[in-house]
Formats: structure tokens, C-alpha cells, sequence
């Protein structure tokens, strides 16, 4: 079994996308040299710079004019190259995108990716380091993406770029470069949530980089004879409902960690829908892990501090699990 | 380069009928607003007509048009039909946009019309997307878009100029230029008079006309139609017109004072372009009042039409969040 990266999954997952339907065209700033992190490297030389085009610091008329391609038959793969500056698209993103078909009567449709990575982790700062995934998540007419693995990113984008509607594909910058194993790049359904780990005690919902962690919060728990569930449920927007309630309903104890500041956070989301799917399933009050009220400190020991991490979702199933003692 | 035609009988009656199904059809809208028929926040564009009419009389279903939220007159000079037109202004499931829409969010994709928006300057870079899917595809198709005066100082009209011009596209950039940002004067908004200045460092080729003479709009279009088709690009023609109503139906217009409103009464465009007809004889004394009546009875007959549609579903509102 060969190794790759999710780097290297989107990359080739692009180029697979490409090389299927001449529709597909790449757009973003420095997509043509690669991009900063190298998502796009290759393409151009492959594919041309007229379907691969390099754009200025002109993020809303990035996303607007990739809006308009969509309207008019094509499909724009879009990067923006930080979660964070997703707010100076959030007109388009929002108030044309989101809204096109809805507003038409059903006469338009936005078939668009928009590529972006947030997360901290790398000393960037408040600016260049949010997880504002909860955001788009609240704008009916969007579909957001976070995948945790390099075989997830592959068979999602694929998903993401033949769906017909606005997709927001959100990377975590930390997961980059992680060797994986090779699994191809099948696509993976839009709102189907995997099972990373199997448990019976407590399940942990985790997205994005939270899942690898609590994969490991999960490893030392198994020492103690804990057995935690994970659940990635890939997608926030469509959810995975089912696959959560199914696993709650086997372990009757609920987690739900991201990197994202917890107030406002899709965990309440998820926390509020399962309590009302699944109330009488619940032993304890669900717990929520995420990062604290406030912007992504700089200084690195403040910043290790910030993140939510593998010890913040052990402590949080040993907190479960003693209120359901 | 092939100069526009002259206006004769068959091209002024056409330009003629096209204004007056717009102002016949925004006059009734207003009637229809203050009685509560049309809802919500109706802008509409009765004196701006000739702009409308002078540039999306020469496109064709396959040019993609954008408007912004006084676009009653874009969508009718695209060809869409008055009665889902006025359906979708009441809200009903017969309208354009199935009732979904309104006023400021009107589409018609069987005609090229790819939408309005209530957002100032918001689909600008959109018509720049549909411009860039035709060059890819090898078209001849192009993209027009309308916007006022007051979407110029917004970051996003700038973002747009730069990669229109940065990548030449077959886009026309057409500014309706009436002189007020909502209720408040282009001078108390920007030092720069004429947004053809505003544009001025890109090199983008640019002209300003007097937006109430029809003719004038036409002839300046036509010349930029026919370069965008050729795939060259982009243009701005700036459109120099008033609007006779308020921002809204129900605006008090208190800034009113400050404007020769009869001076523009006088450069109404519809009464300019029958008076030129006259002159030049190709309209007969009757025919201005015969055009009016028959657009008239045109609107009567889509209202009707509008009325009997019912409202939608209420289970419509789900159904269509996701394509």
C-alpha cells in the first residue's frame, strides 16, 4: 500500500476532476504556481492557465465571478487561501450564492467548490488561524465540508464538485501534510457520516482535525478499558443525524469536539439535535469540547494552550462518564 | 465597424412599445403597491426606461444580462413575460421565481435574464463569471450588467473592474447613472462626478451618453456589442438619466427640492422619443397614444392573469434551499 498526504489527495482529486469534465475549472490566488501550500501544483501545466487561473487579492469578485461561471454552466473549484478571509466573500458566498436557486424558483443552480483551510496550530495568529465553519453552516442553501482524512478529502471534493449546489470545502492546514494510506479516491457521499473507531461506552462526535485526536484521547482510554465510538460526520451541512443518534443510542453518552470556539459553535447544533431525537437515549447532560471565547492568541505556550485537544476530549468522557455513574 | 441602423418606422415603433411596457407596467405596480396587491420593497425606474430598452433590445437569450434591485425594466427589455412578472411582484406561484423572489430578486434564465439582485453592486463580478464561461466555451455570447451610481464606490465594483480588465472579458458594464444614491446626491458621496472616471486607470473603453434618449444608449451599446462579440472587452457606458419616482414606493422624497423635477418631466424619454418621431415622421400623430393604450391593456391583461394565480405551497419554502 502506497502512502500520500491530503495534499496530495486533493491534488489529484482536482486533476481526476478535471481530466472528467472539461467544466471543471480551478481559480484562486497563485493556483497556477500551486497555491501556498501546493493543493493546485501541476495543474496548470496540465490543464492550461485559462482553466486554471491565477487571480488578484480580490476575494468577493473571486467568489462572484466564480458564481457567475456556475450560473452559466461551468464548475468552478474556488480557493481562497484562509478560512479567514472567507468573510470578505461572504456577500457572494451568502446573499448570491446561497440564495440563487432558492430566489429563481428553482431556475438557477450554483454548482460551486470553494476551497479553504482554517484551524490553528501554526503560530499564525488571530487572523489567520479561526474555524468559522458554524458560520457558513448557518446559511440555508450552503453545503460545508470538513474532512479529516486524505481519502475522505479526495472522495468528498469529487462529491462536492458534481453537486449542484454551493459547497464550502473547509481544510485544516495541520492536516496537510500527514502520511496516510493510499486509498484512491472513490467518491464519498455529501451527509454520510464514518465510524472512525468503534466503542460502546461513550461516542465521540469529532470534525476535522478533532476526529485524529480523538482517535488518540480513544487509544488511552482503551488502556483503562474505556471504549470510546468516534463518529466523523464529514459533512456539517448535510448531517449525518442517523449514523450520530445510532451510535448514541448504543452508548448513551455524547461528545461533540471541534477546534472551534465552543459558544456559537456547530456542537451546540449537533448537541441540541440529538437531544431532541434521541432524549430518553442520553444517560448524561452531552458534553461539548471546543476552544475558548476568545480570538487565536499568538504566543506559542498560549496557543498549545488554546487548542482543544486529545486531553480535553479524554477529559470530557471522563467527565461523562462520572455523571452517569 | 458597422454603424447601428437608422431609427426608421419598424426600429422606433419597437423602442417606443419597449419603454411603454415598462412605464405602463411600473406605473401599475405602483397602484398595485399602495394597495397592498405587490409587496414588499418595490423600486421602480419610470424615467429610466431608454436604458433599458436601448441595451437589451440587441441581445439574445444566449447573452447573459444582470440587474440590480430597480430592474422591473431589465427583466421586460429581456423579454420577460409580464404576467409571471407581475405574479412573482405578488408573490404568487405563477410568478417568475415561483413567488420565491420579489422585486429585487428577479430571474429569467429562459430569456438571459441571470438575475437582479438587492444587493448594491453585488452581482457585478457575476456577469464577469458568465462573460469568462463563454469565452471558455468558445462563444460569441456576452454579459451585460446594470448597476447605478451609487454601487461605484463599493469595493466590490473596483474588485470587478480590475479583473474585467485584467482579463479583456466580453462583459459591458452598463451604469445608470441618476444622480442620487438612494436619497442622498452623487456629490456627497464621491469627488468623482462620472463613473466613467471612476474606471478611467483600468483602460477600459468607455463612453457617457445622455441615458434619456434611447437612440443615444442604442448607438453607444451597439458599437461595444459588437467589439464584445468579436471577444474583446470589457466596456462601460455610462447612462446619464433620473428617475421620476422615489428610491421606494412610499419614499417621502424630501431631497427633492434641490431638483428641476420639470426640466426631467421635459426629458422624459418616452415623450422625447414620440416627439422625435413626429419630427422625423416616422409616427404618425395617433400612434404615441395608440402604443400607450396597447401597453396598457397589455399590463390590465397580465394583471388579470397574476391575479388568478394562487399563492404557492407553504411546503415550496423547503423544497427549494438545495438544487
Amino acid at each position: 500500500m502506497s502512502e500520500t498526504t491530503m495534499l496530495e489527495a486533493i491534488r489529484t482529486s482536482l486533476a481526476e476532476a478535471m481530466r472528467a469534465d472539461e467544466r471543471v475549472v480551478v481559480l484562486g490566488e497563485d493556483v497556477a504556481v500551486g497555491g501556498p501550500w501546493g493543493a493546485t501544483a501541476g495543474l496548470a501545466d496540465e490543464f492550461g492557465v485559462e482553466r486554471v487561473r491565477n487571480t488578484p487579492i480580490s476575494e468577493a469578485a473571486i467568489c462572484g465571478v466564480a458564481i457567475g461561471l456556475a450560473q452559466s454552466g461551468l464548475r468552478p473549484v474556488v480557493e481562497v487561501m484562509f478560512v479567514d478571509f472567507v468573510t470578505l466573500a461572504l456577500d457572494q458566498l451568502v446573499n448570491q450564492a446561497a440564495k440563487a436557486h432558492f430566489m429563481s424558483g428553482g431556475q438557477l443552480a450554483v454548482p460551486l467548490v470553494l476551497r479553504t483551510q482554517g484551524g490553528a496550530g501554526q503560530r499564525g495568529g488571530a487572523q489567520h488561524s479561526q474555524s468559522l465553519e458554524s458560520w457558513l453552516a448557518h446559511v440555508p442553501g450552503l453545503k460545508v465540508v470538513m474532512p479529516s482524512t486524505a481519502a475522505d478529502a479526495a472522495g468528498l471534493l469529487r462529491s462536492a464538485i458534481a453537486d449542484p449546489n454551493p459547497v464550502v470545502f473547509v481544510e485544516n492546514k495541520t492536516l496537510y501534510f500527514r502520511r496516510e494510506e493510499a486509498n484512491g479516491s472513490e467518491p464519498v457521499p455529501l451527509g454520510r457520516a464514518r465510524v472512525a473507531r468503534r466503542g460502546r461506552d461513550v461516542t465521540v462526535v469529532a470534525t476535522s482535525r478533532l476526529v485524529s485526536e480523538a482517535l488518540a484521547a480513544a487509544e488511552e482510554l482503551a488502556r483503562e478499558g474505556i471504549e470510546v465510538e468516534v463518529v466523523d460526520p464529514r459533512t456539517l451541512v448535510p448531517l449525518d443525524l442517523d449514523a450520530i443518534v445510532e451510535s448514541v443510542s448504543r452508548t448513551h453518552r455524547l461528545v461533540v469536539a471541534h477546534e472551534a470556539v465552543e459558544h456559537g459553535g456547530f456542537g451546540a447544533e449537533v448537541a441540541a439535535q440529538v437531544q431532541s431525537a434521541a432524549f430518553d437515549e442520553l444517560d448524561a447532560p452531552i458534553e461539548r469540547v471546543g476552544a475558548p471565547f476568545a480570538p487565536v492568541p499568538f504566543s506559542p505556550p498560549l496557543e498549545d494552550a488554546y487548542l482543544p485537544d486529545r486531553a480535553d476530549v479524554t477529559t470530557a468522557v471522563r467527565t461523562l462518564l462520572r455523571r452517569s455513574a | 465597424m458597422v454603424s447601428p441602423a437608422e431609427v426608421d418606422a419598424a426600429l422606433g415603433l419597437e423602442l417606443l412599445r419597449g419603454m411603454w411596457r415598462i412605464r405602463a407596467f411600473e406605473e401599475r405596480v405602483g397602484q398595485l403597491t399602495r394597495a397592498d396587491e405587490v409587496h414588499g420593497l418595490v423600486h421602480l425606474s419610470i424615467g429610466q426606461e431608454a436604458v433599458a430598452v436601448g441595451v437589451c433590445g440587441q441581445l439574445s437569450s444566449r447573452d447573459a444580462v444582470y440587474g440590480n434591485h430597480r430592474a422591473h425594466g431589465h427583466a421586460i427589455a429581456k423579454g420577460a413575460p409580464l404576467a409571471a412578472l407581475m405574479a412573482e411582484l405578488m408573490g404568487r406561484d405563477g410568478g417568475l421565481c415561483r413567488g420565491l423572489g420579489g422585486s429585487m430578486h428577479l430571474v429569467d434564465v429562459e430569456h438571459g435574464f441571470l438575475g437582479a439582485t438587492g444587493v448594491v453592486g453585488g452581482n457585478v463580478p457575476l456577469a464577469l463569471g458568465s462573460a469568462l464561461a463563454s469565452r471558455l466555451a468558445g462563444h460569441d455570447a456576452v454579459a451585460a450588467v446594470f448597476f447605478g451610481d451609487g454601487a461605484a464606490q463599493g469595493g466590490i465594483f473596483v474588485e470587478s473592474v480590475n479583473l474585467a480588465a485584467l482579463w479583456a472579458l466580453p462583459v459591458i458594464l452598463v451604469c445608470e447613472n441618476n444622480g442620487f444614491a438612494e436619497f442622498t446626491p452623487r456629490s456627497a458621496h464621491s469627488p468623482v462626478e462620472r463613473v466613467a472616471d471612476v474606471v478611467a486607470p483600468y483602460g477600459l473603453e468607455r463612453a457617457t451618453v445622455d441615458g434619456n434618449d434611447v437612440d443615444a444608449v442604442r448607438r453607444a451599446f451597439a458599437g461595444f456589442l459588437e467589439a464584445a462579440r468579436r471577444g474583446e472587452g470589457p466596456f462601460l457606458l455610462e447612462c446619464l438619466t433620473h428617475r421620476l419616482r422615489g428610491h421606494y414606493e412610499g419614499d417621502p422624497q424630501r431631497y427633492r427640492e434641490a431638483i428641476a423635477q420639470e426640466e426631467w418631466q421635459r426629458r422624459d424619454p418616452i415623450r422625447r422619443l414620440e416627439r422625435r418621431g413626429l419630427d422625423e415622421r416616422w409616427l404618425d400623430d395617433d400612434t404615441p397614444a395608440r402604443v400607450e393604450q396597447e401597453t396598457r391593456e397589455e399590463v390590465e391583461e397580465a394583471v388579470r392573469v397574476a391575479r388568478e394565480s394562487p399563492y404557492p405551497e407553504p411546503a415550496l419554502t423547503s423544497e427549494l434551499v438545495y438544487a
